[in-house]
Order: C-alpha cells, then structure tokens, then sequence
C-alpha cells in the first residue's frame, strides 16, 4: 500500500464569516483539531457547520480570524493551493470521466509523473475496494459505488486534511453503516485528520474521536463522544445529543463538589459542576431511569411500547413527562399504573445554565 | 504532499506578459500599417526605421514622439520585482501601479494625440502648438497595452481579489476592457450625436423634437392609419419571440421525447435556416407569395381571385423572422430540454403523476430558463433584424429600417438614428430584466455529481399529437422555401423566362486552369474568400469570448459582477445598423483606426454574437452542479484548469452551438457588415444585395445557395471536430437500440 499520511492539525482562531453584509454564518470561533484525529462538525441545518468545514477547503474565505493547517497561515489561500481534499455530499464525480480519470484526476495537478498517478490511481481504488473499475462511467455505478470513488479521488492525494461533508446523506441505511465503519477504519490505518460534517448524532458518536457542537454560528460544545453524552455543557447539547429528559430540580446543598438535589420529594446525590445552591436542571437519559426505586417521585404510566430489546414507557410526573427506557420486557407495566421513580447511581447529571 | 504552487516565485504567466510588452516595444511597429501586418511588407520596407513601420524604440531614437517615453517606465518597473514572492506586498502594489498608470497613460496619449497634433483645444491653450501627430495603432500599441492590462490585473489577484486568482482576474480585466471599447465607446459616441444640432453644438431640444416624433410612436393604426415604428417593432417582435419559442419547443421535443423516425433528418432540417442569409428567405417568400409568386398565381387562375400585395408588411415579415429565428430557439432549447434530468421525470411518475401531469408540473417548469432564453433571442433577434423587413416590409416601418433610411437615405440624420436606436435598447433591456423577474431566483441544477442515469420518458399522447404535427408541418414548410431557393437559382429569369440555366453559377464561380495554376475568374471568388477569412477568424473568438464571460457570470462572484453582466448582454440588445454606423463614428480616427480593414468586420462579429455565446454557456453551465468546480478546485486544480478538464468537455454541445452559430453569423449577416465594407473587403451578402438592387435576382440566389451549401459543410465538420458528450451511457444503448 502506497498511499500513506501526511495528517496536520488544523486550527481556527477567532473566525468570522459573513455573507453578504449581514448574514452571520460563523460567529468568531476558535477551534484546535489535532493532527491524526477524526473531528465531527454536529448541528441542526443553518448551524454554521458546512460553512466552517467550505473555509478549511478554502471554497469560502474568512471575513475575519485565522485559519491554520499545520503551523502554514492559510487563511487566504484558495483552496486549489491548500493541501485539502474534500468528500462532497453529491459526491461531485466527474461525469465525462470514467472512474480511473476521476482518481487520477488531482493527481495530475499534484506533480506526479504518469506512472505514479497510475499506481497511486490503482492504489486508491483497490483501498477502497473498487478493483477493476477503472473503465466505468460514474453513471453506471451505485450510489455506494460512486461514493467510494469519490474517497478514493481524495484520499490518493494524502491530504494533510480530508474533509467529508455528510457523505453518508444519500446512502440507503444498512450501506450507511458499513460505508461510515469503512471511512472509520481508512481514517485509522492511515491516521488521517478528517473533518466530518454531520447532523445525525448517532453517526457522529458512532466514527469521531472528537465531537464539535454547533448552533446558530456558533460552537456549543466540544469533546469526545461520551464527555458529550455524559456531561453536556447546556440544554442543548443535552437535547441534541442522544435523547434527554429535562428535568427541574432544587439543589438543596453543595459540599466538595458534590450535590444533593430534591426532584419532587426524591433526594439524589451527584456531582455539582461548579453549580450553588438554588433552583437547577437535571438531565437524565432514558435508560437512567430507574421505575421502583423506594423514596422516588410519583409518576403514572402514559405510555408503553413494546420494541424487541426492551421497553419504552413514557412517564407522567408532577412536572412533565419523561422518557425512560426498561431492559425488562418479560413483565411489563401496565398503562395507568402509580410508580415510583427514581435514577441509576451514575449517569444524571445537573446542567449549567445557559 | 502537494507542492502549494503560490510558494513558487516564478510567474510563468507574469512572464509571459512582460516578454509580451517588451516585444511590443522594442520589436513590432508602433503605429498601425496601413498595407496590413500580416501582408509583412513592412519587414522589407524600411523596417526598423521608417517611421510609418518603425517600433516604438526606434521612434524615441531617432527623437520622434517623444510622449511615448514615459511607457518605459512600467515596462521597466515589474523586472525589478519578479524575484519577489507573491504574497509580498510591494510585488502587488508595483504591479498595480504599473499596469494601471501604463495602461492610463496609453489611452490618454491616444486620445489626446491624434492626425491633427492635439485632439483637444485645452491641451493646445496648455502645451502650445504640437507639430508632430499620430496615427491609429498597431501591434507594437496592442502587444504594450495588453501587457499593462494584464500586469495590472496580476497584481489586483496578488492582493488577493477574488482570492488572488490570476486566470480569473485576468479574465475579467480583459473581457472589462475589450466590451468598453467596442461596445460602451462606439455607443457612447454615437448617442452624443443624438444631441448634436446642425452646426455641432450640443441641445436637449433636437433630441426631444427627435424623439416625440408621431413617425415613432404614432398610433395611426388603430383607427386604420398607419402606427409609429416603435409600436411596429415591439409588436413584431413579441408575436415573434412566442411563435419561434413555441415552434423550437416543439422541435426539441420531437428530437429528444418521441417515437417519430427521421429526427436526425429534423434535426438538420431545424438546422438550415440560420445558415441562410435573412433577406434570401425573404426572397423566396416573394417567389412563393408575391404578388407573381408561384402560389399566388396557382391561386389566383384555380378561383379566379385578385392577387393581393397581403404579404408586404407585418405578415410577410412575420413568416420570414420565424423561419429564420426559430432554429434559433431549438439550438437553446435543445440542450435544456436534453439536460432535464430524467430522473426528475421519473420520480414524478413514481409521484403518481401522470405523463402529462409530469410534463406540465417537473419537465416545462425545468425548462424555464431556455424558454426564458429562447422568447428573449427571438424578440431581439426580430427587433434587430433588417434584412426581412427591408425586402418584406411594404409599409410596416420597423426601428432598424428606420435607422437605416435615416442614415443612408436622403435625409442623412444622425441623430434621428440614434434616438431610434436609444427606444430599440430600452425594449430590448426590458425584454432583459423581464426574464430574469420572471426566472427568479430558483435554482434549475439538474446535472448533478452523480452520473445521471435512466432515460427521457416519451411525450403524452395529447400533447404528442399537436407536437408532432407542427412541428412536421413547419419543417415541410421550410423545405419548400429551401426548394424554390435551389430552384430558382436554376432558372434564367423569374416569371418571365422560365427555362433552367447554369448561367447563373458560371458567372460567379468559373474557374479557369492555366499552367500557372488556377484562375478565379468568377464576379463572386472576391467577396467569396474575403467572407470565409472573416467567418473562420470570428468564430472561435467569438466562442471563446462569450464562454469566458459565461463562466465568469455563473461561476464567480466579484465586485460589480451585476454592472458586468449588463455590459456584456448590451451589444446584444444593439441592433447591426447601429453598431455599423457608430463604428464608422468611433473607429475612423485614432487610437483605434481600424475602419477599411478586416479587423473592423471581425471585431463587429465578435460583439455582435458573443451574447449568443455567453446564453449558450450560461444556460449549460447552470445545469452543472457547482460542487464538481469545487471538488476539482480541492484536487489541486486551479481554476484555468478546473476551466479546461471539467467545464469545458461539459459544455461540449454548447461550444458547438457557439462556434457554428457565430460561424454562420458571421457569413450570412448583412445590418453592420453594409455599413463597415470596402473595396478590399467585401462581404457575401453585401456583394448579393448589390444584385438585387441590379435587379440580378439570378445571380443572387445562386451565389446564396452556394453560401447554403458551404455553410452546411462548415456545420458538418465542425460537428465532427468538436464531438458529442455522452454523460450517462444508459442514454446511448436506448437510443441506439429505439
């Protein structure tokens, strides 16, 4: 295998884009994502996250800040001069260009002679599992197909950058997994430094090393899946990432770091987040939840859903309803039943106002 | 690793340019040669010193125009910075000021410096008398202003416009400059005529008398006089744009959605049209309908009815634009309806829409922007055209007759022309912006990255019918005209003498063997080879030009990008009468002292057609979806070759149509080239009308016919040449196995 990495860390410092004179796409950001690392770019649409990853290819230019790639200033660097490739969402082949023409493509413009381009043409396409299709038009390949040549025209330049913008969106869903573990371990055995853009949280849970929150031009959070999913820093991430239940509390006493809070008469112990004492947010995922416990809250049972694996129930209690999931389905609770609710020793945790 | 190519210090291109200056100084004559450059007979003559063929060098040598020294300067100044990366700001800033000071001052000193000492009577009160004086330039002028135009631009990119792109940049300064100086100059100097009174000064007063004549706005004819000929044009021209746009809809349809055979035979039949020059369909026309045409005639002995004289004004003119105009609105509509993705049409019909429902809700809507395309040539096409009305026109008077008859005949009124000229702009932007109100802001990307697959559903059944057999019934229609064009270049003499005759062709075309070789003996060989020199120079350029500006308008934002956009739709929206006259006007004297030459004729081509390049590429290239420029921008290609590899052979079947559309222009066009002729060049057609006016009808129609017969040759190789894009070979297999 020839085609090896030459991985750079990518940096933002306080980065701005505008279109126009005052359409705010990314609102001063500053991010470090290290060299070897799959970074996910995670937000609903219009978050700004597209827009971060066009300026690292440099298809669209900062209006303000510095962009790095490895310690080279590149923020006014057009992107045929940056040393980036990107994956696109439409896959963007070639259409007049069989598959080998489409690989070979930017390595034409990268110096290598011509057999070099062919081997390293060959290379990319026996990686990606493509051997033998050199000759074919991008019209007569699936979808799955298509998008593995167009990895493969990326990859085979070693970009100190790969750039994936949601490459997965117009996969069928039992390709979707195989083709984000393929892009996972490609990553890995090369050690690339990807950027990946997504709004399917699953999906960046499942392949990031590193999760960036977006929202409204902004970064919400940053950190590795399970620092998002076990400790996230606002009500929106807490939302966005996996499901949550949102749930008001009183934190009756703070000592070392450590909090007791009352959730309608239940008494609970967790850490305390820098938080004082006064009204506060719990965040509790579904499967937290713990039907039975003696000294919980009072709740009724709305709803009970039967799903294979386990037991969907939602739960009405005195201030809203919760969505608690049960890994016992051999004998489920009935609709209409009084419970008695509380949650797993670890697991909650008390969200920072914001 | 890629080897980031800003790093390097060498400008190849910037290279180039400066060598390209240098040249232009030192070793190729400054002025204008009034035998012809490339007649070389200057390099025998007296060259390096003869002061009429010497370069610019030589001039200042020998102590002769001595206002050509300062140029020196920014020749002299980008050496010093060559070494200089290109991020450095003083590379940048002394490439600005070169170019842009170089580049001024050269304008400056060849409008202020003409045949007569100084152009202007301030620069006389100022410097005193000048003895010497200049003449229009010539390469060495060309080679030296190109080479500033284009360091500037180098160095506006090295201060990071549009991303410090050179090829774009470069691309626009240079499209920037050659519109302002063949479209807004000559313009602008024929409009001041429209305020110049007898005596030459300037009034208000003549251009209102000028334009609130009843003779251009009167509504006579609704009580059953005669209208003004602004209401004349603008009604002809709307009833035009809908009949062609209407006729090539339903041509495209039949080539591309139909089981009817014979489409490659439409396909060519839809072709022949454009290659004729206008006035010879109006010709046949007369010997079809006039008042002893072949049918009238027929008619008037089977039901003993008077002939009328019914097909001299709006009908006859009508039948002839549409005949003429309406290939036009397939070549647009062909490639839109042929770039609808079929899988649009297919999900549609998974939608549960029927055909037809699938037609009218997914197909037409797709198609709007070459609907849009196809109404807005054919209105200004019939707004322009000359031709027809000047042979069918009777007395429905149009704008660019009008134009004409107030310059050629007696009344000799530059400014009335010019007032008509200022109404034919202002229908012919509205046309313009209608459009693009009425196309809005939707996007119509239908070739996206991922290889179309699947294939173009067949038309419904009520909508095939009516389709079909306009669209067989017109082409039949075509081919009759075509038959009595053949036919009558065959017989002696129209009506009066019927036999069949090869006279006509010996006269234009013998050709006589002697030891020396061969002899064109001929009346037409003259004008014959000046046209194909002329064609075979425009057409390319002509293609080129327009799909530049093309790519630049769909594919990169700059500054003042809406400005540019007008600039260069304008000189389509001038009619040929105009740009005629005002290049007469504006390039009869120096700087650019090209009238009498070939170069005039050329560059009038040029800007008379780029327009139908730029729509061309404009409406094909927004078919193809932007992340395949990006996604070549992030393989390391840079925007020329982004340009080349991936827009280009898309854009194959527009190319085409651009080069053969400016081709055949270029052969057949007749409004400007009248004006612009000379004895040494001589165009086909205003050699063919000079033989109607003698009356030589023989000898007109056959000269036209052969003109038919080498531009349906030219459209043939160049077809070959340029080849067809197959994207999707799905397509292919169905059409070959259908």
């Amino acid at each position: 295998m020839s085609i090896s990495s030459s991985a750079a860390p990518v940096g933002f410092r306080d980065v701005t884009k505008v279109y126009g004179t005052d359409v705010l796409a990314v609102d001063n950001i500053s991010l470090d994502i290290e060299a070897g690392k799959l970074v996910t770019l995670l937000g609903p649409s219009g978050c700004g996250k597209t827009t971060t990853l066009r300026m690292i290819a440099g298809l669209e230019m900062a209006t303000a800040g510095t962009i790095l790639i490895g310690d080279k200033d590149v923020t006014r660097l057009p992107a045929t001069d940056r040393d980036v490739s990107m994956v696109f969402q439409s896959y963007a082949l070639f259409p007049h260009m069989t598959v080998f023409e489409n690989v070979s493509y930017g390595l034409k413009f990268s110096g290598f002679g011509k057999s070099a381009t062919r081997d390293r043409a060959r290379d990319g396409l026996e990686l990606v599992g493509l051997r033998g299709y050199d000759d074919r038009l991008p019209s007569e390949l699936s979808g799955g197909q298509q998008q593995r040549v167009a990895v493969a025209r990326a990859l085979v330049l070693e970009p100190q950058v790969l750039l994936f913008d949601e490459p997965l969106s117009n996969l069928d869903a039992k390709l979707r997994r195989q083709v984000r573990e393929d892009i996972r371990a490609i990553q890995q055995d090369l050690g690339l430094t990807v950027v990946y853009v997504t709004h399917d949280q699953e999906e960046a849970l499942a392949v990031s090393d590193e999760i960036v929150v977006m929202r409204n031009a902004t970064i919400a959070q940053t950190g590795t899946p399970r620092e998002l999913y076990g400790a996230p820093a606002n009500r929106f991430v807490a939302d966005f990432i996996g499901e949550a239940n949102l749930v008001p509390c009183e934190i009756a006493s703070v000592s070392d770091d450590t909090a007791e809070i009352m959730v309608d008469g239940y008494r609970y112990v967790l850490p305390a987040r820098g938080l004082a004492r006064g009204p506060g947010l719990l965040a509790v995922r579904p499967s937290r939840i713990v039907i039975g416990t003696p000294g919980g809250f009072d709740a009724r049972v709305a709803k009970a859903t039967y799903v294979g694996v386990r037991m969907e129930y939602t739960l009405e209690a005195s201030f809203g309803s919760m969505f608690a999931v049960q890994d016992d389905v051999d004998s489920p609770l009935e609709i209409d039943q009084q419970v008695t609710v509380g949650f797993a020793s670890t697991g909650p945790v008390l969200i920072p106002d914001d | 690793m890629r080897v980031v190519s800003s790093e390097q210090s060498a400008h190849p291109v910037l290279i180039f340019w400066l060598v390209a200056g240098w040249a232009g100084f030192l070793v190729l004559p400054w002025y204008g040669i009034e035998d012809g450059f490339f007649g070389l007979e200057w390099v025998t003559d007296g060259y390096p010193f003869d002061p009429d063929y010497a370069p610019a060098i030589f001039l200042l040598a020998d102590g002769q125009k001595p206002w050509l020294a300062p140029l020196i300067l920014p020749l002299v100044a980008p050496l010093l910075v060559l070494g200089r990366s290109k991020s450095d700001p003083l590379f940048s800033i002394v490439l600005v000021a070169a170019g842009g000071i170089g580049f001024s001052y050269l304008i400056a000193q060849g409008f202020g410096i003409g045949i007569r000492g100084y152009s202007f009577s301030w620069l006389t009160a100022l410097f005193g008398d000048l003895s010497d004086r200049q003449f229009g330039m010539g390469y060495g002028g060309l080679f030296v202003a190109s080479s500033m135009l284009f360091l500037f631009t180098h160095g506006i990119a090295a201060r990071g416009a549009v991303n410090g792109d050179v090829f774009v940049v470069g691309a626009i300064g240079c499209v920037i400059v050659i519109v302002t100086a063949f479209v807004f100059f000559p313009i602008a100097k024929m409009l001041t005529a429209a305020f110049i009174t007898e005596d030459g000064g300037y009034s208000a007063a003549v251009f209102a008398s000028k334009f609130f004549d009843d003779r251009l706005w009167g509504l006579g004819c609704l009580a059953g006089n005669r209208c003004g000929a602004a209401w004349n044009s603008l009604f002809l021209a709307i009833l035009v744009g809908i009949v062609t746009t209407v006729l090539g809809l339903a041509f495209a349809l039949v080539v591309t959605r139909s089981g009817v055979r014979f489409k490659r035979a439409l396909r060519a039949l839809t072709v022949l049209p454009i290659i004729t020059p206008p006035f010879v369909i109006g010709l046949a026309l007369i010997l079809l309908f006039g008042l002893s045409g072949s049918v009238t005639v027929f008619i008037a002995d089977q039901f003993d009815v008077q002939p009328t004289r019914w097909l001299y004004g709006l009908p006859g003119v009508l039948i002839a634009q549409t005949l003429a105009f309406t290939p036009i609105a397939f070549l647009v509509l062909i490639g839109v309806v042929e770039g609808v993705s079929p899988s649009m049409e297919e999900a549609a019909q998974t939608l549960r829409a029927d055909k037809w429902q699938t037609f009218r809700t997914v197909s037409l809507p797709l198609m709007r922007p070459g609907l849009a395309n196809a109404f807005l040539l054919g209105f200004i096409e019939s707004m322009a055209d000359f031709g027809n009305p000047l042979v069918l026109g009777g007395n429905f008077d149009v704008l660019s007759t009008e134009i004409f008859f107030a310059i050629v005949g007696a009344q000799y009124d530059q400014g009335r022309a010019a007032v008509l000229a200022l109404v034919l702009l202002c229908f012919t932007l509205s046309a313009f912006y209608a459009q693009r109100a009425w196309l809005g802001r939707r996007s119509y990307t239908t070739i996206s990255g991922k290889g179309d697959a699947g294939v173009h559903p067949l038309m419904p059944i009520r909508l095939s019918v009516p389709v079909v057999t306009v669209a067989i019934a017109w082409a039949a229609f075509t081919a009759v005209i075509y038959g009595m064009i053949v036919y009558g270049s065959f017989v002696e003499l129209w009506g009066v003498r019927n036999t069949l005759t090869f006279k006509h062709y010996v006269t234009a075309f013998s050709v006589r063997l002697t030891e020396n070789g061969v002899h064109w003996t001929g009346s037409a060989w003259d004008s014959f080879w000046t046209t194909i020199h002329i064609a075979v120079a425009a057409a390319p350029l002509t293609a080129a030009v327009g799909l530049i500006t093309a790519y630049l308008l769909t594919r990169q934002t700059f500054a003042g990008k809406n400005s540019f956009e007008f600039g260069t739709m304008l000189s389509f929206a001038i009619p040929g009468t105009v740009i005629g006259v005002s290049y007469i006007l504006a390039f009869n004297v120096p700087p650019i002292e090209i009238t009498g030459t070939g170069i005039i004729l050329v560059v009038s081509f040029i800007f008379r057609n780029m327009p139908v390049g730029v729509r061309a590429g404009i409406a094909s290239m927004s078919q193809i979806d932007k992340s395949l420029d990006e996604s070549s921008l992030t393989l390391g290609a840079n925007s020329w070759q982004t340009f080349r590899r991936v827009i280009l052979p898309l854009l194959r079947p527009a190319i085409l149509a651009a080069l053969v559309y400016s081709f055949v222009r270029a052969m057949t066009a007749i409004s400007a080239v009248i004006f612009l002729v000379s004895a040494e060049y001589d165009m086909a057609t205003s050699y063919i009308i000079g033989r109607v006016e003698n009356n030589d009808y023989g000898l007109a129609i056959a000269y036209s016919t052969t003109l038919i017969l080498v531009m349906l040759a030219a459209v043939g190789l160049l077809q070959v040449l340029v080849g067809r894009t197959e994207i999707g070979r799905r397509m292919t297999e169905s059409r070959t196995s259908a």
